[in-house]
């Protein structure tokens, strides 16, 4: 076999085109390795070659699922890879979703394997990880080299068909499924010693890991929404002019909870958005664009809602760990309870 | 956070583009919106239209709020 024939996908950004202001771009592809397609192409030792980069912007992907989809492929199929990586994303939440969609995408509907990499926490990696192989990287870009590390070994194995380990082993986000295989000591002497090194403290592993059931059920509908108080929380960011509580343009560490008594909208100058993730000109023009004060206020006027409450809550959602966006929401959520809230509008960018 | 809300006994309706992602946090109530950098505008109408529009995404939400489910679910804006 000669040289294996990679189509590599990567968002706008790591193409080098631009940062939030181009993530509306549309499908393109270039005929060469690009940025993080050059380590890659390094890892494979001459086994592999990058022989197109399929570049999308990680807005128009994430608002054109589909369309994008269809898009993409089309552009990837004319090369015939052999293989199809995408990303690694890292923890960037529209190109992981994006990433994970095309490496699916590309599994069944070309039949062509294909591999990509994302933190943890990144939604496209629960979203995609029963479906394709996701290696486990580091939360940002600065783990480029231990993705290329532990992407290259995987993608080598499934273009060769061989077999793959476990996600221990391999590195991989866990997809579960179970695999029967043969060893020499049976089910209750490991058992037992479990058990052993789970008495003295020793660090052992479960053989049957407990799935992550964490639903909460939805609570019963609002019955008379004329008279409901409704709170305003955003992960878009929205802060008073200037962002006097420094909330991090990404991976937040606070919340802001700020007062729109007597607002009647947000304007231009007095608000504005601290994310990072985004390009954030239409939410510094119009803030209610993201939190829609103005259209409340309006319905609070005619009657329609009892009233918007006083204050409202707001974070960066970007690479913000899920932690951290858990203990603010669990926080706040106290004070609305409270303050007698009886409903939460939660808007997210 | 919309887990942490709901959890604390508070009906909460969340209003994003990416509605997979909304999914996977596990939203029970959900309103897709326009776009990712604003969700509730479209900077392309004149503001009066662009208005209207938030509106009638707001008054969907609304809805969500008033509707009884047992599973996630979401509310498109016709």
């Amino acid at each position: 076999m000669g040289k294996i024939r990679i189509v590599h996908y990567i968002n706008q950004f790591f193409a080098g085109i631009g940062g939030e202001e181009m993530a509306h771009i549309k499908p393109e592809v270039r005929e060469e390795k690009i940025g993080p397609g050059l380590a890659l192409e390094a890892g494979f030792k001459g086994e592999a070659e990058i022989v197109a980069t399929v570049i999308c912007g990680d807005s128009y992907f994430g608002e054109n699922m589909e369309e994008a989809k269809v898009e993409v492929l089309d552009l990837i199929k004319k090369y015939n890879p052999d293989l199809v990586i995408a990303g690694p994303a890292f923890n960037a939440g529209r190109y992981g979703v994006a990433a994970g969609g095309v490496a699916e995408a590309v599994q069944q509907e070309l039949g062509i394997p294909a591999i990509t990499g994302m933190y943890i926490e990144n939604p496209g990696a629960d979203m995609y990880k029963k479906s394709v192989y996701i290696v486990e990287t580091k939360n940002s870009a600065a783990g480029m080299k231990d993705a290329v590390d532990k992407i290259v070994p995987l993608a080598l194995k499934l273009v060769k068909g061989e077999e793959i380990g476990s996600p221990a082993e391999e590195h991989y986000h866990a997809r579960g499924i179970r695999k029967n295989y043969f060893t020499d000591k049976r089910g209750s002497a490991r058992a037992v010693d479990m058990l052993i090194k789970k008495l003295n403290n020793e660090p052992f592993e479960t053989e049957f890991p407990m799935p992550d059931f964490d639903k909460v059920d939805p609570n019963p509908a609002v019955k008379d929404i004329t008279k409901a108080k409704i709170a305003i929380v955003t992960s878009g960011g929205i802060v008073p002019h200037g962002n006097p509580d420094h909330i991090e343009s990404s991976s937040a560490q606070r919340y802001g909870k700020y007062d729109i008594e007597g607002v009647m909208d947000l304007v231009e100058g007095e608000w504005e958005t601290a994310h990072g993730g985004h390009d954030p000109i239409y939410a510094n023009q119009d803030a209610d664009r993201v939190i829609p004060v103005d259209v409340l206020r309006d319905l609070e006027k005619e009657g329609k809602i009892g009233s918007l409450h006083r204050y409202f809550y707001s974070t960066v959602g970007n690479g913000t760990a899920v932690s951290n966006s858990k203990k603010f929401a669990e926080e706040f959520s106290k004070e609305l309870v409270a303050d007698g809230v009886n409903a939460v509008i939660l808007t997210s960018t | 956070m919309v887990k942490e809300i709901e959890r604390a006994g508070i009906p909460v309706v969340h209003m994003c583009t990416v509605v997979p992602i909304s999914l996977t946090v596990g939203a029970n109530r959900i309103v897709p919106t326009i776009a990712i950098p604003h969700p509730l505008g479209n900077p392309a109408l004149d503001p009066k239209e662009e208005k209207a529009l938030r509106r009638k995404l707001v008054e969907r939400a609304l809805e969500a709020l008033t509707t009884e489910v047992s599973e996630q679910t979401v509310f498109d804006v016709k």
